[in-house]
């Protein structure tokens, strides 16, 4: 039996103690133990109470968010009894928002529809070289495009709550907070503390917006957090920033027809491949977003009318114009885990945002819930794999220029041709793996509709897509895509990439 | 072969070819020997795969002549270099598309806070003008491009006086004699008009002349299933017209029917109407000048009648056969179909003369596929290559008229074999920017993508393209696929 046992655990006495989960040891490490003083502490644990005897909840979720909210709904599907804690702490400027975390509120949703709106802009403008008679100038109101946003907004929130409630998945707006081994204190908006126990949990949390941490940030500056339902429009708005969330506002803003700056410290979307990056700020530049380089702000006050450059002050009547878009940080730091996304604890697993060193994305953390409820619930070994990212620049996937032939060449979407907007801005790239029969290991877009182009070729570079596969495929016509199966020129022969229509 | 040695240069084969054209066409023709022709390479039409070939050929260092010619349509239209997808087809279709698309862009914009003055209203005048203008400067652009890669182009009408040699008419009935050593017949095809009905020859249109009218097509009829009609029917209904669709039987035959009876509904829900299972029997002009239409409705048996101002006849396509006096050269051509008899390789009944693109036989009526086809066969002729066209595993977008942007989700059906691994075989989408979808996908499927790597490929959120790697339900579970959000 002795035998047995050293295969199965590494101890060589009986009985082997494993308490709450953890080994302690045969019969000589146990005694030890005890003599020190560890095994009681072990016991003891912090020195709350003991454990539950039974749990409330198989599991209790920490944050409404995509990952959050994923699990919920799969760890339900295997009968389990689930809660989910959500709670929004109000930004500085008072915002607050309802079930389903930041993309539904304050991310994806609302930019892209702001963004849409920017585009709705741009339509109008190339619709009179259609034919439409639509006046040279029209003027935006920020009101209802916010009200309209918001009110989608709500109406995910309640399909959420709804939803939740469909699948028997308990859901209180309340801050979660742990007190003990197995045990969470929930307190909601009044105060109410109630304390649940649960043999497991998951921290889904996601992070918020980082402030400069300068004299007049918090009482003067706003943040991605209160863009989308501001109830007066932000005027004329400098935007701290060069990360995606900088850019992508700034550019909605301009689109609705804002004047609008955006001050960088050093580079544009920092891990991001820069020749795009870079094409991106000309784009954005060419229409009508001021850029300011290498400054950071060192202050912001509240002035009656004037402008001064050494010092920033900002003119307003009203309380924002200020936009700090700088990376984000977690409520608590970050949270590193194993690959399969449990934590230091056992019993306690994190996904999304709040991870360390991962993608910040809906659809991983999305993907991360599912399949950890699959594997805690369902008897499943999957683990999250990613497939290369557009985002990714060649630099990252070890791939230096000897080895790889960049295939590259502008284009004009047709669309684009009658109102004779933006030749030869866009952009499409593919970086080609020298060694391995030119497989497609990098892809990138500069264009409209970038991410419609990108879902399937993403899916194509997980099949091993090489250049000559490319090549081969005859291209839909007339759309922007196709550009991608007529490739010939690299970057490397300096040839001319223009192009001169259909 | 020593006299034509030194009388090479540009003069010297001109001296040759009036020499020749002085005999006459027809007799006294000189037969030249290989070498001796005028061209290594003749291309009859200047579309997609015609240029597309004559280019390649001339980049491999070939004499290489083009000539293109425009037969006007009954209604008088014609227009310049490029073949259909230039001047009557993909270009000018997709610009009306777009600008319809821009029509329902105008009334979302004032639920995103645009303050636009509702209705808008549209002229033709200045859209047509827009999209002829554009369309003539793609033409301008291959000439431009013809001559940079020294290949000559001819405006004549041609036909064959012998397997070597083309006689080549102007507008004006000058004519010159061609010959080449290889000839690729690229002429492609014209839209059919249903002869048999009275009236249809005189009072119809079709979509030789819908994208080069100058003023507004008014109330239209548009006769055909064909994606041609429905997608003319859906930007003229974009655009503010009155549209109506007359279909015999069944819509966009050869496409999976639900995805077609999906593009009807909605097309049907934006205000196109539609006459199914109704053929017309007469086309009479009013006093007026409107357009008087009856039809039978082949279920009831009753006849019907409606008056419109434009009747668009999109009935499908017929080759540019029949001019070419094929028999002269011993070209075969299919009895049911009049369209060139080719092999894998492109090749004719007779082997130096090739047919590429729509005028071919058994071959995807679109241009990607006109112009790969014409660059492999340069390739093979002149470049060393063996690499055949591949045929299978093209994809087509059919546009059916505006469809509106939103966040949440499309009709996406991904069709794979039963057995693991499960092989991706066809993917339908329908939704906004479908081209842009599907043809990343496309490249999927040529790599061997199976369901799972699809399913392992994180999406791009949020976009609509998005839900092809969330595909879940499978049709034979009978759950309900509708997307309720995020």
């Amino acid at each position: 039996m002795e035998a047995a046992l050293s295969e199965l655990t590494p101890e060589a006495d009986v009985p082997v103690v494993f308490v709450k989960q953890r080994k302690i040891g045969g019969h000589g490490s146990i005694l030890k133990a005890y003599q020190e003083g560890r095994l009681q502490k072990l016991l003891k644990m912090n020195d709350s109470e003991d454990l539950p005897e039974s749990y409330d909840y198989d599991l209790v979720i920490i944050g409404g968010g995509s990952g959050g909210l994923a699990a919920a709904k799969e760890a339900a599907k295997y009968d389990k009894k689930v809660m989910v804690l959500d709670f929004v702490t109000p930004t500085p400027l008072g915002t607050r928002w309802g079930l389903g975390g930041t993309c539904v509120n304050v991310g994806c949703i609302p930019k892209k529809l702001m963004h849409q709106a920017a585009l709705l802009g741009q339509a109008l403008r190339d619709s009179r070289n259609y034919g439409w008679e639509v006046e040279e100038t029209v003027k935006h109101d920020w009101e209802k495009m916010t009200e309209a946003v918001q009110n989608h907004i709500g109406s995910l929130n309640w399909g959420y709550r709804v939803a939740l409630r469909e699948k028997k998945v308990v859901y209180e707006n309340a801050y979660g907070q742990f007190i003990g081994p197995h045990r969470i204190k929930a307190t909601n908006n009044k105060g109410k503390e109630k304390i649940y126990s649960a043999e497991r949990f998951l921290i889904a949390t996601g992070e918020r917006p980082r402030y400069l941490g300068i004299p007049g940030d918090k009482e003067y500056c706003i943040s991605s957090d209160d863009l989308f339902s501001l109830p007066y429009c932000p005027g004329k708005t400098l935007v701290v920033g060069a990360s995606y969330v900088a850019l992508e506002c700034a550019g909605f803003l301009a689109g609705i027809g804002l004047d609008v700056t955006v001050m960088v410290r050093s580079i544009l979307l920092r891990g991001f491949d820069q020749d795009m990056a870079n094409k991106i700020g000309e784009h954005m530049e060419e229409h009508g977003v001021k850029f300011i380089r290498q400054f950071v702000p060192i202050k912001v006050s509240r002035v009656a009318c004037r402008f001064v450059d050494s010092i920033l002050m900002l003119k307003g009547k009203k309380r924002v114009v200020l936009m700090v878009a700088a990376s984000f940080s977690a409520l608590t730091g970050k949270i590193p885990v194993t690959d399969e996304e449990q934590t230091n604890v056992p019993y306690i697993y994190a996904i999304g945002d709040v991870l360390e060193d991962k993608l910040e994305l809906t659809p991983v953390a999305i993907q991360a819930g599912r399949l950890l409820a699959q594997r805690l619930y369902a008897g499943s070994t999957v683990k999250v794999r990613l497939t290369s990212f557009v985002s990714l620049p060649s630099g990252i996937m070890g791939l230096s220029c000897l080895l790889a032939n960049v295939y590259h060449s502008y284009f004009w979407p047709l669309e684009w041709t009658v109102p004779s907007r933006d030749n030869n801005k866009c952009y499409a790239k593919v970086v080609c793996n020298i060694k391995d029969n030119e497989r497609v290991v990098g892809f990138h877009v500069l264009g409209p509709n970038a991410g419609e182009v990108t879902q399937g070729f993403a899916a194509a570079l997980k099949c091993g897509l090489t250049k000559k596969q490319l090549d081969n495929t005859i291209g839909i016509h007339p759309v922007c895509a196709e550009v991608f199966t007529t490739l010939s020129v690299t970057k490397r022969s300096g040839g001319s990439i223009l192009q001169t229509g259909c | 072969v020593a006299m034509a040695a030194a009388l090479r240069g540009p003069g010297a084969r001109f001296r040759w070819r009036l020499a020749a054209a002085g005999r006459g066409p027809r007799g006294g023709v000189r037969t030249a020997g290989p070498g001796q022709r005028d061209y290594d390479l003749l291309v009859i039409g200047g579309g997609s795969g015609g240029l597309a070939c004559a280019k390649e050929a001339a980049q491999l260092g070939r004499r290489v002549a083009v000539v293109d010619y425009v037969e006007p349509s009954p209604r008088g239209t014609r227009w310049g270099l490029g073949g259909t997808c230039v001047n009557v087809g993909c270009i000018p279709k997709k610009l009306m598309h777009q600008a319809a698309l821009l029509g329902g862009m105008i009334r979302d914009a004032r639920h995103y806070g645009w303050e636009v003055a509702q209705p808008v209203q549209h002229s033709w005048r200045k859209m047509a003008e827009a999209v002829q203008n554009h369309v003539k400067s793609l033409n301008w652009g291959h000439r431009v491009q013809l001559q940079d890669r020294k290949v000559k182009y001819f405006n004549v009408k041609a036909s064959f006086v012998n397997e070597h040699t083309v006689c080549g008419v102007t507008k004006d009935g000058k004519e010159t004699l061609l010959s080449a050593d290889n000839i690729v017949i690229a002429t492609g095809g014209r839209p059919r008009y249903p002869t048999h009905i009275e009236g249809a020859l005189e009072y119809g249109i079709t979509s030789d002349d819908i994208f080069w009218l100058k003023e507004s097509p008014g109330k239209t009829l548009v006769v055909g299933a064909s994606y041609v009609a429905l997608e003319c029917a859906g930007f003229l209904t974009g655009i503010g017209l009155d549209t109506t669709v007359m279909i015999r039987s069944i819509p966009l035959r050869g496409f999976d029917q639900q995805m077609s009876s999906l593009v009807t509904e909605h097309m049907a829900s934006h205000g196109t109407r539609f006459l199914r299972g109704c053929t017309p029997s007469q086309v009479r002009r009013l006093p007026a000048g409107r357009l008087q239409v009856t039809w039978e409705d082949r279920t009831s048996g009753k006849e019907d009648t409606d008056t419109f101002d434009t009747v668009l006849w999109a009935v499908g396509r017929v080759p540019e056969t029949r001019s070419l006096n094929l028999e002269k050269s011993g070209v075969k051509t299919s009895p049911d179909s009049q369209k060139i008899l080719v092999d894998s390789r492109d090749a004719t009944s007779v082997p130096h003369i090739y047919a590429i693109g729509d005028v071919a036989e058994g071959r995807p009526e679109l241009t990607p596929t006109a112009i790969m086809a014409g660059r492999l066969l340069a390739q093979r002729l002149f470049g060393q290559s063996a690499a055949l066209m591949d045929y299978d595993n093209v994809s087509a977008p059919a546009g059916a008229g505006p469809a509106r942007e939103r966040v949440s989700c499309p009709r996406v059906r991904m069709v794979c074999l039963r057995e693991p691994p499960q092989l991706v075989l066809g993917l339908h989408f329908l939704g906004p920017n479908a081209g842009e979808v599907t043809q990343g996908f496309a490249l999927g499927i040529r790599c061997g993508a199976s369901y799972a790597q699809v399913m392992r490929t994180v999406g791009i959120h949020p976009t609509c393209s998005e839900e092809v790697v969330r595909l879940r339900i499978s049709k034979r579970s009978g759950l309900d696929p509708t997307v309720t959000g995020c």
